[in-house]
């Protein structure tokens, strides 16, 4: 494992309103390392996550990706960056229920003007991958939670990203769907060397990655890399 | 199930929809304006041919009575002329009247007889004298201003009239002796093909507020759903529920209608104010029919109860939730084409059996079939959107988001389109009645307007005194050159011939070769030319003959008739009967077109021909031609005409006949269309910011993963566009087709198929606006706070 | 769980009797299950052995039950080391944990740096569990499954714990 970071933050403060969603908050992602952000809801887990995902600009501190910095980007390059680099997984309402599961799938490469018929090729791949290419042709409203999931999760990984951002993405299912999900998803970031970021309040969850962070009132514990 | 479980369920519903929220509150006062637009729109319609009638009332009502002829003067006897003379843009209407008596009847609106060399002028024309705008006009009317005419004598308030009391009437330049005003009052309000337009129109918006009602019932769908489940919860049956969200439309419609007897009532005040189509009238004259109001009194609270009822019918409320049943139902369009026929079926059969003269129309069947007609277009359009995005493909991902929702939910968009297809369809019919109408009175003249601008014409003692005048035209400021002509007739001489019951007769024209080179294509002209004209029956002239019984060349005419009519009246004979006779010289030349369009026919001849001295009663014509550079040229070649003679009369030439007026009243209906399409462009607004808030989530994780604004920006563009572009093929379609059957119905003719382009424009405009007001709401919704789960 | 390191834990705050050792022990671990006197003698001769606690003072009249104890500095690090070393992940491991965060929070020590040790550590068992089960037949799926719903629990708890803290420290200090 490299030890010089992919993505870091340090001392990030995000408030909403009156309400504190980050202070202070630090942490670190090397190069094709699944870590878990836990904590209890309403710490700031997703808030941290928007934020190393360029989503949401946090009010004070650096993020840093791949010598870069997030903050200073415009709202332009963030949404370019997110469609190159990025993939993301979410707990649901992700997959939009107009279009079949394939072409979901291959709304990232889409995004990114790849023609229709090369980008459905590669969804299709993708779907094989995750064991749901028999979705392809479904709508996202007639097929199961956890095969939603899947879709997702090939979503995020369609592109090749180098980063999967992954905000609670078994928080709907049951057990035996979330192992099932989560098997997969750490497996093919695994295999490309995309680096995970797990957003989770699950503890069998985060025992996929290989590290874990702890949100408590917006502040990090990270043993390695806490501020 | 009793009146009072339904009174009681509607009434309920009524509250919630005033005390159910902020979204609930919208629903019902977005519902109020829409159905108060329509209300008022339909009652104004609906005025329309009363307002007609009324003026048609008035117009007898102050018109002399010549139903009895009055040989003699008398004591309350008075000879009169009517005069109308254009200033600018305006008309105005003249009565002169001449007493013979004492005690002569006084004008309608008049307190008093005025003296003589003064008149009595209605408030309008009074303010137009008064202002500076009037200078040129006073000096028309050389008459005093004595006083002014009351309602009873005017048209409307904005009716431009004045009586004045002259001296110069005698037998010989009146219209008629009179001893009293008002002739009898028509009794039917209106043609056939009034009511025609009426009643299409009554229909025409009727409709889309039933269609917008049906759309408001679902707006703010979520709370309501809430407040429905919380119902069933508590123990209301599916029914009731239903009931009270009809009394939620309920409330809206009745406060629509109040809206719309307010809008109504502060529109009949303007009713003045505005002269559209000739109209112009007084608040009092502006009254519905009284069965076109009552039905719309009452269909539009009853509809909104009925059309809520069964949109509700593919929605289970459940004690838990509302379900709307998901699983489309496949679109027939066998049912939808019935109705579409069944309307056709009803209309076709009467097409030419509206005869304009005729007084009333198959009123049922004219309304049922329009109106299965239009609910049938209305009903085709879901069909038409489901059917045409199915064949869509997909393109960039903006439009496949798009194409791809239209595909799985096309009815929520086609139900908020097919307001506007009713709206553009009806608007489009109405345009095309209107046109017909407006062709009506407004032909193509044929006259030549390049050549001569204004027509005057003047009695004349004799031909110098009308030389002396076509000499005043040409010494006019504003004026470029006068075509001027002599004109009497030449009569056959001798005993009638069996069957004739007068002399053969024909025209005769003395001018110079250049004026008579207006009426005739002649081969060569210098003075002492004379012509024969013939015009070979155009223009249903009579033949040939006829001019050539009385007129060849070489033939003797005679210049006064030699055999008139006893009941002329009996002049001073003037010695034997002057006769001239046609030089063997006179060539047969082909008629053209004069400068007024009309082909004339007679003889010819250059001043020195003929003596014009000879001729009996000529009178002076002149065609002037303006200097378009003097703005009021037109305006004081008119007052020449009236400082040569009072009885003086002047037409002005154009290349078409318009009365301006048509144009404001299709403005009007494109004014009400636009309307009534806002209303549905605001509920399709509403319609989609509610569908945008309802994906909160999926458009931030879109957003998460790098989706460019731009591109969902346009996927509500094509979500909004796709829809209402169809809806506008069909509206033109079907507007179209059902202009056709209606003026067919008239026995008219389409005058231009283009009426349909400022409706599309309308709707195209409609699309961007939706599109552009929903961006806002779109890009905040954008923002990752839709991600936030805590 | 360690009577011992307990023991030691509440001599902290001062040179107690052994009799008082088993009430404070009782009132605050015991419940349900109070201490045995005996044990309290056993332990506390094993602690006197080990240069853990020493004898601060003897009242008249003799037995153990008169022995005022007080800790050692060897004692006072035992019990720092004791707390700050997570327990081996395993089922029923609350009553210790319990008793660390409480005599952690008597004795001023970080009872949420304890609880994270310990959530770290059952974490890592977890994670390997899970390759275990990953690599496993479906026999070891089940097995590590089964554990894994039971570490699961017990870091639920710890989370819980966490959260109440402050109350807790509230009430002990009562």
């Amino acid at each position: 494992m490299s030890s010089t970071p992919l993505l870091t933050a340090t001392g990030l403060d995000k408030a909403y309103g009156a309400t504190t969603a980050l202070a202070r908050a630090s942490f670190a992602l090397r190069a094709g390392e699944v870590v878990a952000i836990m904590g209890p809801s309403g710490s700031g887990k997703s808030t941290l996550l928007h934020c190393l995902a360029g989503i949401v600009r946090p009010d004070a501190g650096t993020i840093t990706y791949d010598g870069r910095e997030l903050t200073t980007m415009s709202d332009t390059a963030r949404s370019a960056l997110r469609r190159t680099d990025f993939g993301f997984v979410f707990q649901f309402g992700q997959l939009v229920p107009e279009l079949t599961c394939v072409e979901n799938v291959a709304l990232p490469l889409r995004l990114n003007g790849e023609k229709r018929k090369a980008a459905e090729a590669r969804a299709a791949e993708w779907m094989a991958r995750l064991e749901v290419d028999d979705t392809a042709h479904k709508r996202p409203g007639e097929i199961s939670g956890g095969q939603g999931q899947r879709v997702a999760v090939a979503r995020a990984l369609v592109t090749a990203p180098r980063v999967i951002f992954a905000d609670e993405p078994t928080g709907a299912l049951d057990s035996l769907n979330g192992e099932r999900v989560m098997q997969l998803l750490t497996d093919a970031s695994r295999d490309t060397g995309a680096a995970v970021v797990l957003v989770t309040h699950e503890a069998r969850v985060a025992a996929y990655s290989d590290r874990e962070i702890v949100v408590r009132d917006g502040a990090v514990r990270d043993a390695e890399w806490a501020a | 199930m009793t009146l009072r479980t339904w009174t009681r369920d509607l009434a309920l519903g009524a509250r919630f929809a005033v005390t159910g929220g902020r979204s609930g509150l919208l629903r019902t006062l977005l519902t109020a304006t829409g159905v108060g637009f329509g209300v008022a729109l339909l009652l104004l319609a609906s005025s329309l041919p009363n307002m007609l009638f009324q003026r048609e009332v008035r117009e007898s009502a102050r018109a002399v009575d010549a139903s009895e002829t009055v040989a003699a003067p008398r004591a309350d006897s008075f000879l009169h002329l009517g005069r109308v003379t254009g200033y600018r843009d305006d008309v105005i209407s003249g009565l002169l009247l001449t007493p013979e008596g004492e005690s002569p009847a006084v004008p309608p609106g008049a307190a008093a007889f005025p003296a003589r060399g003064e008149m009595l002028v209605s408030p309008a024309l009074r303010d137009l004298l008064d202002s500076p705008d009037g200078a040129l006009l006073k000096d028309r009317l050389p008459y005093k201003v004595a006083g002014t005419i009351g309602p009873e004598g005017l048209i409307g308030p904005a009716d431009l009239r004045y009586v004045a009391h002259v001296g110069f009437l005698t037998t010989d330049n009146f219209d008629g002796r009179g001893v009293r005003y008002g002739w009898s009052v028509p009794e039917e309000p209106m043609n056939a093909f009034l009511i025609l337009l009426v009643v299409v129109a009554c229909v025409v918006l009727l409709l889309p507020v039933l269609v917008f009602i049906a759309t408001a019932v679902r707006f703010g769908g979520e709370q309501r759903d809430r407040r429905l489940a919380a119902l069933r919860l508590v123990g209301a049956d599916t029914a009731t529920t239903r009931r009270i969200a009809a009394g939620e439309s309920l409330a809206g419609a009745l406060l629509g209608l109040l809206v719309g007897l307010g809008l109504f009532a502060v529109a009949r005040q303007f009713a003045g104010a505005f002269t559209i189509w000739d109209v112009n009238a007084y608040p009092s004259d502006v009254v519905p029919m009284p069965a076109l109001a009552a039905l719309a009194l009452l269909a539009v609270p009853v509809s909104s109860v009925v059309v809520t009822l069964f949109a509700l019918r593919g929605v289970v409320i459940e004690p838990l939730g509302v379900v709307r049943t998901s699983t489309p139902r496949r679109r027939r369009l066998w049912w939808r084409l019935l109705l579409l026929a069944a309307g056709a079926a009803l209309l076709v059969p009467l097409m030419g059996e509206v005869q304009v003269s005729e007084t009333s129309i198959d009123t049922v069947g004219v309304v049922t079939g329009i109106t299965l007609a239009l609910i049938g277009l209305t009903t085709l359009l879901p069909w038409l959107v489901e059917a045409g995005v199915k064949r869509l493909h997909a393109g960039p991902v903006a439009w496949q988001l798009a194409v791809r929702r239209l595909q799985l939910s096309s009815g929520t968009a086609a139900r908020a389109v097919s307001g506007i297809v009713v709206a553009a369809t009806g608007a489009i019919a109405l345009q095309m009645l209107f046109q017909a109408m407006e062709s009506d009175f407004t032909e193509v003249t044929g006259q030549d307007v390049s050549r001569a601008q204004i027509a005057v014409g003047v009695d004349a003692g004799t031909a110098d005194e009308a030389r002396a005048m076509i000499a005043r035209f040409e010494h006019t400021k504003g004026v470029t050159g006068v075509t001027g002509i002599v004109e009497s007739h030449v009569w056959r001489p001798g005993p009638l011939k069996e069957g004739e019951e007068f002399a053969p007769m024909t025209s005769l024209r003395i001018g110079d070769c250049a004026s008579l080179a207006e009426f005739a294509t002649l081969p060569s002209c210098t003075d002492g030319d004379v012509f024969v004209f013939l015009s070979h029956g155009a223009q249903g002239n009579p033949d040939d003959s006829y001019v050539t019984r009385a007129a060849r060349p070489g033939a003797m005419v005679a210049l006064r008739d030699p055999h008139p009519h006893p009941s002329e009246p009996k002049r001073a004979e003037g010695g034997p009967l002057p006769q001239w006779r046609i030089p063997a010289t006179a060539r047969v030349v082909d008629s053209r077109p004069d400068p007024t369009g009309m082909y004339q026919y007679g003889v010819l001849a250059t001043p020195s021909a003929i003596g014009a001295a000879r001729l009996d009663e000529p009178d002076a014509q002149a065609l002037v031609r303006l200097d378009p550079a003097v703005p009021d040229a037109a305006d004081l070649v008119r007052n020449t005409a009236e400082a040569v003679s009072p009885t003086s009369w002047v037409r002005t030439l154009a290349d078409t006949q318009r009365d301006a007026a048509f144009g404001s009243v299709r403005t009007g209906i494109l004014v009400g269309s636009t309307l009534t399409m806002l209303l549905v462009a605001a509920s399709l607004l509403v319609t989609t910011l509610e569908q945008l808030r309802d994906r909160k989530r999926l458009l931030s994780s879109l957003v998460a993963f790098g989706t460019r604004r731009s591109t969902l920006s346009w996927s509500v563009l094509w979500q909004t566009a796709v829809p209402i572009v169809l809806g506008l093929v069909l509206a033109v379609a079907g507007g179209t087709g059902l202009g056709v059957v209606l003026l067919k119905m008239g026995g008219q003719q389409v005058q231009d198929w283009w009426v349909s382009l400022p409706v599309v424009g309308i709707g195209l405009g409609l699309i961007a606006a939706v599109t552009l007001l929903s961006m806002p709401v779109l890009w905040r919704l954008m923002r990752a706070d839709g991600l936030r789960t805590e | 769980m360690s009577i011992g390191h307990t023991l030691l834990g509440l001599l902290e705050s001062g040179p107690r009797h052994g009799y008082d050792l088993k009430r404070a022990f009782d009132e605050k671990f015991g419940h349900d299950r109070p201490l045995h006197y005996g044990q309290v003698y056993s332990t506390m001769s094993r602690l006197l052995k080990n240069g853990l606690v020493v004898v601060d003072g003897i009242e008249a009249g003799g037995g153990p039950e008169r022995k005022r104890y007080a800790i050692t500095e060897a004692g006072i690090t035992d019990v720092a080391q004791w707390l700050t070393t997570p327990e081996k992940p395993e089922p029923y491991l609350q009553s210790t944990l319990y008793t660390k965060v409480v005599l952690a929070l008597l004795t001023g020590r970080g009872a949420a740096e304890l609880l994270d040790t310990q959530r770290a550590e059952h974490l890592r068992l977890m994670r390997e569990l899970t390759r275990r089960k990953k690599n496993g037949d479906l026999a070891d799926q089940l097995i590590c499954d089964h554990a894994l719903f039971h570490l699961e629990a017990d870091l639920r708890w710890l989370e819980l714990t966490a959260a109440r803290l402050d109350r807790l420290a509230e009430e002990i200090r009562r």
